[in-house]
Parts: structure tokens; sequence; C-alpha cells
């Protein structure tokens, strides 16, 4: 039996204490978590669990009040502000619930905003045929539907080739036939590029179509479970 | 505190950088407008009551020698209210600690009684002894050279040299601007007024019972060139130069000279900050009501009417006009103070009128107020009469096109950070081209106020380097054979020495007509030369007048036009000569002939007025050491003197101006920048979060914001260029008198400081943004929809 590749994520004892004057909100109380390279992660739990502000840590949004945080040799604890926009910009792929696309850009130019600054990128034109939009690369984001801005925001989270997929709520503000598009997308990616994903929602069903299913609750880990067989994203519906 | 006006006293504490930067900008506006037209009211007022205080007059009138007899004949003529006469002669002073001789201009003062017109009005001591060879003295002269009274003075009095005592120091209207002969500035170390007891002076220059001067002042309503006509016939046969009105006084042109100039400045400034700042409310309130369209939407739901929304809006943009009016006023009336304060040391007036004119801050204020309002209208029109139900949607996401329609693939060639740049300039066409605007004024102020030290540079290398390269000039009490000129040419110090007659004339064309002095000179003379259009020297033509453009212009006449020549003195010929060139000339109006051909002209011998003189600088305390023995001297003008005074007094007014003018400029170009980008940033802070999430820099996000400014900024250069150009046209117009014209000259600095200065305050408020980037909230990107 192969050796378990080493985990590509480490993190331990993990606490993050927000204060706004007197009061003190801790959103993560020690959570201890690790992921495999090319894992497909689905974090399920409710609205105020802490899995928005784990992603923010692991993202390199946001630096945790205490523990210890590893993205394979770089600390993400005691990085600076510009150790993490470095990490950002060379190893994670983000994917928001609102997309987030540049509105004066086309789909082909928002996929090459990205490949202009990555170090190892793939052609813009190659990631926008990867989600299905070939056709639609001359659209600006205005004259694309909601499902097809969400396809382009994947192209171009993935078209810098990076190590790490972060998606939070990617199918939040799409109806189910254009969220399972979405999902369809976001796993052929996935699986093409080998990136560690983790997609962050608060839609149980899409927990099918992961390897692991980790389910947050008051800010750590309530427990996990691992898909015997994923499910296709086809198969998923809400 | 009803719950609307709550929030909008919250919006206020919000955006008060951007409120305020709007309201800076509207205070330029109403303090250049109160300033402008404040200096105006106050100088032309004081002038006024100075005038009517000390029975100014209305004429004036230079002759010979008059019975005192004629003064009744004068009187009685038909509209005249008050008649003087006097002694006036201008003289050389011989005063301590000075080798070079200083004019001073003997005016005499009737014994025994007050002037009727242009009475002093006495600073310090008393009117001089009658029969006394006692004197007041200008006040400014007096300061200059500290006398006070009981000191004496030497002067060369009609060639005997006399010890004048000071028995007091007074101001007078007619000298409120006091010119020295051949000078270009009041210069009161070398110029002064001393006014002594007729008989004395009468009795020096052989003017017993007699006079030569004669002012009148005239019945309210009387036509003055009526009474000059009947005055200049009475004078004829007495010697008569011409009589004037106050438009001819000296003092007088020159106080109207500068309230031109204060005037078209006023018509200038003020509108332009008023445009920028319709641009800066329009650009502000269209964003803030663009993010609020929303709330608009809830408030019309819950039953506000759509006039409520408007007048919530329209109170946020009067807070900003009654902050941007209340600091205009402050800063207009304090500048207007200085200014004026200014004047009075410049000027000579005993007493200063500041006008607080009620008229005028009310007109500051509905302009500036009117302009926010234009600003606003099409902001809140827009948004107001929606229904609620379409304004609480959120508006329909904005469209973007390709720019040239995509025909022009740049995406090879750009980053496509600059491409995000350009559509997004693209894309809201008015408000960048009111950023265009309002910096390109910034620059077109600078430009347009800069360039008059490069042009009066060149005003002085024409007219003193390149035209009249004397180094004095000396003019004769009376007029004299022309080989008087041999004579100076043996003084010690003299090099060179070249003749010149003078003959006060009216120049006429049709209706137009002026009094000038007309110049004979030697044709092909070397020391002070005519330059024509190119500045190329002209030799004088053996007949016909040369005449400076300025000149020409005013009579409308060109070469070969034929021009009526009536002379003022002697047998007061009216002759028609032939206009033979044009020449560049930039101060008075001058015109010249051939020397020859002027002394045949009004056939007479040859005759000189003067000579302008080369010195040798070796020599020259020799040289002043003998003029002021010499009884035929009236007076010598220094010409470097003269231009050092000049260069000095501007000096003085260069840093005032350059600091002022600097100051409104970057004030426009802060708030232009700054609100541009205040709503630039809220309109892509959300973008640039993402892209900060997305592994973009600092530095590569801020150069989204910084490079559409920067875009903004570097295109509206050349158009401020070329307005800043149009500017200086008009105030070279504006300010353009018969006293003086300043030529149109913009020098490459003038563009470069311009441009400097704007790029400076536009740098400073694009910092003051910057650090906004540096705040943004990247984890709130993620979860929010705009």
């Amino acid at each position: 039996m192969d050796q378990p590749p080493a985990p590509v994520f480490r993190m331990k004892d993990l606490r993050k204490i927000y204060r706004t004057g007197e009061v003190t909100v801790e959103a993560l109380r020690g959570l201890d978590f690790e992921a495999a390279a090319g894992e497909f992660i689905v974090i399920l739990g409710p609205s105020g669990s802490g899995k928005s502000t784990f992603l923010n840590i692991i993202g390199g949004l946001d630096r945790a009040t205490s523990g210890e945080a590893w993205f394979r040799d770089h600390d993400l604890i005691r990085a600076n502000e510009a150790q993490l926009t470095r990490y950002r910009r060379d190893h994670v792929g983000f994917v928001f619930q609102f997309y987030n696309l540049v509105p004066s850009l086309t789909a082909f130019e928002n996929v090459k905003l990205v490949t202009e600054i990555a170090r190892r990128p793939m052609k813009p034109a190659e990631a926008l045929a990867l989600v299905g939009l070939e056709d639609r690369m001359d659209h600006f984001p205005a004259q694309l539907s909601g499902g097809e801005q969400q396809r382009v925001a994947i192209a171009r989270a993935i078209a810098k080739q990076p190590d790490v997929l972060l998606c939070d709520e990617p199918t939040g503000a799409l109806d189910s036939k254009t969220g399972v598009r979405v999902l369809e997308a976001l796993t052929t990616v996935s699986a093409r590029s080998g990136a560690t994903t983790l997609v962050i929602t608060h839609n149980a069903a899409i927990a099918a179509i992961a390897d692991r299913v980790v389910h947050f609750a008051n800010g750590a880990i309530a427990r996990e479970e691992r898909n015997a067989t994923r499910q296709p994203a086809s198969a998923v519906s809400w | 505190m009803r719950a609307l006006d709550i929030k909008l006293w919250r919006d206020m504490l919000r955006l008060w950088p951007q409120a305020l930067a709007i309201a800076l900008v509207m205070a330029a506006g109403v303090a250049t407008l109160i300033l402008g037209v404040g200096a105006y009211d106050s100088l032309s007022t004081t002038r006024q009551r100075y005038y009517e205080a000390n029975g100014f007059a209305d004429i004036f009138a230079s002759l010979t020698r008059a019975p005192a007899s004629l003064k009744s004949d004068i009187a009685a003529i038909d509209g005249v209210a008050a008649a003087e006469t006097r002694v006036e002669e201008i003289a050389l002073a011989d005063l301590p600690g000075m080798a070079e001789p200083a004019s001073v201009r003997l005016v005499s003062l009737p014994e025994g009684r007050e002037p009727a017109l242009n009475r002093l009005h006495l600073r310090s001591g008393r009117l001089p002894a009658p029969d006394s060879y006692e004197a007041v003295a200008s006040a400014g002269f007096a300061a200059a050279h500290r006398l006070a009274e009981g000191d004496s003075l030497r002067v060369l009095i009609n060639g005997r040299q006399r010890d004048v005592r000071i028995s007091g120091t007074a101001l007078s209207p007619e000298f409120v601007y006091a010119l020295g002969p051949g000078a270009l500035m009041p210069d009161d170390r070398r110029f002064g007024i001393l006014w002594m007891p007729e008989h004395s002076l009468a009795a020096a220059y052989g003017l017993d019972g007699a006079f030569n001067q004669v002012s009148l002042s005239l019945v309210p309503g009387v036509d003055p060139d009526m009474v000059i006509d009947s005055l200049d016939r009475l004078l004829q046969r007495y010697g008569g130069r011409g009589a004037h009105g106050r438009a001819d006084q000296q003092s007088h042109a020159f106080l109207d000279a500068e309230l031109h100039q204060l005037r078209a400045m006023s018509r200038i400034l003020p509108p332009i900050f008023l445009l920028v700042t319709a641009f800066l409310v329009n650009m502000t309130l269209s964003r803030l009501i663009a993010l609020e369209r929303e709330q608009i939407g809830l408030l019309k739901a819950m039953g506000y009417s759509s006039l409520s929304v408007v007048r919530h809006y329209a109170g946020f943009v009067t807070l900003i006009a009654a902050a941007g009016i209340a600091i205009g006023m402050v800063a207009g009336s304090w500048l207007g103070a200085e200014m004026t304060t200014l004047y009075a040391k410049f000027f000579s007036f005993p007493f200063l009128v500041f006008s607080r004119n009620p008229a005028v801050y009310g007109i500051a204020a509905a302009a500036a107020y009117a302009a926010a309002i234009v600003g606003a209208v099409k902001a809140v029109r827009e948004v107001a009469w929606l229904a609620p139900a379409v304004a609480m949607a959120p508006p329909a996401p904005p469209r973007y096109r390709k720019i040239l329609g995509g025909y022009a693939d740049l995406s090879g060639y750009v980053r496509q950070s600059s491409v995000i740049v350009m559509r997004h300039l693209t894309h809201w066409p008015l408000r960048t081209l009111s950023g265009i605007i309002g910096m390109a004024l910034a620059v077109a102020i600078l430009v347009g106020s800069l360039w008059s030290f490069g042009s009066i540079d060149h005003m002085i290398d024409v007219t003193f380097r390149r035209s009249d390269r004397q180094d004095a000039t000396i003019t004769f009490t009376e007029a004299r054979p022309e080989r008087a000129v041999f004579n100076l040419r043996q003084l010690p110090g003299v090099s060179a020495a070249e003749p010149f007659r003078a003959v006060a004339v009216t120049l006429r064309n049709g209706t137009a007509e002026r009094r000038v002095s007309l110049i004979g000179k030697e044709p092909g003379v070397s020391l002070t030369r005519v330059l024509d259009g190119a500045l190329m020297p002209v030799t004088l033509p053996g007949e016909g007048i040369v005449i400076s453009d300025a000149l020409a212009r005013v009579l409308k006449l060109r070469r070969g036009d034929r021009v009526e020549v009536a002379v003022l003195e002697g047998r007061r010929q009216t002759l028609d000569v032939p206009v033979s060139a044009i020449i560049t000339g930039f101060i008075g109006l001058t015109a010249y002939m051939d020397l020859a051909a002027l002394n045949r002209l009004l056939d007479e011998d040859s005759v000189i007025s003067g000579a302008y003189l080369m010195l040798d600088h070796a020599q020259t305390d020799t040289l002043f050491a003998a003029l002021k023995q010499m009884p035929a001297a009236s007076f010598i003008a220094l010409q470097y003197a003269a231009v050092a005074k000049f260069r000095e007094t501007l000096a003085q007014n260069v840093t005032i101006m350059i600091t002022v003018y600097a100051s409104l400029a970057a004030i426009i170009a802060f708030g232009v920048v700054y609100n541009f980008a205040r709503v630039s940033l809220s309109e892509q802070g959300r973008e640039m979060a993402s892209l900060r999430v997305l592994g973009f820099t600092r530095g590569e996000v801020s150069a989204l914001l910084l490079g559409e400014l920067a875009a903004v900024v570097i295109i509206a250069q050349p158009v401020g260029w070329g307005l800043g150009y149009l500017f200086a046209w008009a105030m070279a117009e504006g300010f353009r008198t018969d006293l003086y014209r300043v030529p149109l000259v913009v020098n490459r600095e003038v563009y470069a400081w311009a441009s400097l200065i704007v790029f400076a305050a536009a740098a400073i408020s694009g910092l003051a943004v910057g650090r906004r980037i540096d705040r943004l909230d990247m984890i709130d990107v993620l979860k929010t929809r705009e």
C-alpha cells in the first residue's frame, strides 16, 4: 500500500479571537486540521461556526491569534503582509460567492488579469475552455448569467495553476441547475489540475462530491467523514 | 431633529474630506470675487473720497507764462466751478548720501489762504511761511531722506543753488502715484514734490504776477471737452501746451490702470473656481446618490415625497456651500484688507476706505450657491423621480464597451490593469472630462498668472536693452539750440550724447485722438533706436511720423495712412502727416520723427529739448556733481536706476503673486484629484479588494487608481497650457492701457512650473487616497454583494 502523501496544510490548535471594544469573540477554538495534496474537501457548518474564519486564515487573508498553520513550509501565522500576498499570488486560487469579476474586463481579460501575474499560468483561452465558456470569451460580466460569471471566476482561479483552490459558497447565489453546472466545472478543473480544493458551504447536498467532509460547529471541527465513493456533480441537486 | 436631518449630518461627518475639498474650491471663488471687487471698490472709493475732500481738479493746463489777471477770465469760462493758478517747475536737488541729483517738482502755494483746488493733506509741521524759502515736502520723499521740519536741502532753482527749509510734510491728490520724469515706478528717493510760497517761487523763475499752470473744477454735468477748448483758446497766446482732463493726469491715469487690472482679475478668476465647484459637486453627489439608491427607494416606499428626497440632498449641497461661502468670505475680507493696505503703501493716500459692500458679499454667495446647485441638479434629478420599486432594486450593472468598439485589439500589447484604467475612464466620459477640465483649469490659472514675469522681462529687454539703451536722459528747462549737445559731450563722464526734441501734440484720426509727446531724433542714431515688429532697428525716414503699435491701435492707423498732428505749443499748427512706419513699443504711446524733419515741419530752427547720454560709469560722480550745478538742466533721468526700481517693486509683487496663485491652483488640483479619486475608489473598491485577495500587491492595486489619476492629470496638461495661453491673452488684453502694454510672451518655464505645481498637488491628494487602498477590507468583499 502507498504511503499517505505528505499533507499540504497542517493546522494545530488554531485559535482566532476578535476583539472589538469590550466584546471578545472566539471564532476558532483550538482547531486541528490537515489536508493532502489533490484532496477535494467540503466544509459544512451553520453561520458563525467558524468556517469562514478558517478559510480566511488558510487563504492568507487573515492571521490566527495563536496555534500553528502551515502550507508546506510556509508559516501562515508568522508571515508578514507581503509574504501573505506572495502566498496568495503563487499558490491560491479563490472562487467567491458573488464572483467578484472586474466589470470593465471581458471574460478572457478577467482570466488574463491573473495569468499576467502568475508564475506558470495556462493560457486564458484554455482555462475558459475547461469551464465550457470558449464561446463567451469576449463578453463582459454584465453580459453573462450568474452561472457563467461564476465559471469565469473558476477559470480565473485555475488559470494560474494553483496548488490550492478555495471556494467560498460558490453556488450560494445560484439556483440548483446553474449551481450544478458550476460544481461540474469545479470538479473538472480540480481533477485536471490536481489542486487541493476546499469548498465552504452550508449546502449539505454538495458534500457528496467531496473526498472528505468536515463539519464545523462553534469554532471547532465537530466531525469528519470520508466518502467511500465521490458522486459526480451531475448527481447532486437541492 | 428629524431623522433625515440626522442622516444629513452623519453623511457630512463621513464625507467631510470630500466636502471640505469642494468647499475650499468654492471658497477660492468667493474669496477672489470679494478680493477683486472689494479691492476695486476700496481703491476707487478711497480715491473718490480723497479727491472730494481735497478738491482734486477736473482740468489741468500748462503754459509758458500768463498774467495773474487772466485768472478771472478763466474762472468766467462757462461751466467752471473754481479755478486755481500757480507756478510749477522741475528742479534738481542735491541730497546728502546721493551722488546723482534727485528731481523735485516745485509747486507754488497761494499765500495767506488755502488753494481752491488740489489742497494738501498736511502730515506734519505747517505750511511754509510767506515769502520764504521754506517748503512742505511730499511725505514719501521726506521719509526716504529722513527730512524733518527744520532740515534743509539744496535745490538748483532756476540756475541758483538755494537752501530750502522743510516746514512740514504732506500728501496731495495730484500725486497719489508720484512718478518722477523718466521713471517707471514711483521712487521716493529720486523724486519728490516741494510746495513753496508763491512769491518766492515766482520771483525765482521770473514769474512775478504771472502763472504757468492752471487747474479747474467743473460744475457737475458740464462737458469737459467744451471747457478744454475754451481754456485752450484763452491760453493760446500765453504758450498754452493744451489743457487736458483727469484721464491724462499722470497720477490719476496710473490709478485708473490699476483699477482696470483689478477689474480684469475679478472677472477671470472667480468663474473658473465656480465652474470647478459645479463639476465637483456633480461628481461627488452623483456617486453618493448612486450608493444610496436603495435607501432613497426605501424612503419613498415609506411615504417620503420626491421633494423631501430632493430637499435632503439639496441640504447636503447647501451645507458644503455654506462652509465654502463662509471660508471664502473670511479669506476674501482678510485678503482684501491686506491688499488695500499694500495699495496704501504703494500709493500715497492719507486714509483708506475699506469697502465692505454687502452687495458684493451677497453676489459672491449667490453665485457660489448657484454653481453648487447647478452641479447638483443632474445628480439629484436622476434618482428623485424614480419609482420606489425601481430605486430599491440595484441599478443595472455598468455596461462597459471595448475601446474603439473592439476594432483595435490591444490585448496582446497592454496589460489588463491598463485596460481596466482605460475602460473605467471611457465609461464615465463626462466625469473624466470634468476631471480633465478641472485639472486643466488649475494649470491654466498658473500659466495665466506666471507668464507675466517672463513677459515683463521681455518688455524690459526690448525697451531698455534693444531700444532705449541710454544710461541717462537729460532734459533742458526750455528748448535750446542743437549745438547744446556739444557742450554735453564735453562734460566729464559723458561718452556719447544724442539730441532729441519733444513736442506736445494731439494725434487725431477721425474721432480717435491721443495727447502724446512727439519725439524728434536723429535718423541713424545708435544709442536709442526704434524697432519694427520683428525688433529690428528702423531708420527714421526723412518725412512722416513713426508710431508705436499701441498708438496705431487706438488711433486705428496703418502704415501709409495720414494722421492729423495738432501741435499744442508754440504756434499751435495743425498738420497732416503720413504714417511712415509702425514700431514696437510697450511703455506709453510713442511717436517719433526725424529731428530735422520735425523742426522743418514746425518751421523752427534746429532746437532740442534734451539729450540721451551714454555714461562712463567710472566718472559718474564727477558728472553728477557737474550736473547739479548746471543751470540749463531741468532734470536727469537715470535709466538703470529706473529699471532697478522697476525690478525691485516687481520682485516684491512676484513673491506675493506666485504664493497666491500657486495656492489657488493647488486648491483646485487638490480638490479635483481628491474627489475624483474618492469617487473612483468608491466604485472600484470592491474590485480592488478582490484583486488583493487574488494576490495583487498593494502597489499593483494602487496603480489602478493612480493610473487613472495620472491619465487625467497628464491629459489635462496640454489642455491647461492651451487654456492658460488664452487666459494670458485675456489678461494681456485686460491689462492693456495707454500707459503700457504687456507683451504676450509665455516662456517654456511657465508651462513647466505650472505643470510641476499641479503635479505636486495632485500627488499629495493621490497619496491621501492611496492610504485608503491600503486599508481595503479583503474579507468583506468575499461576503458581500455591492
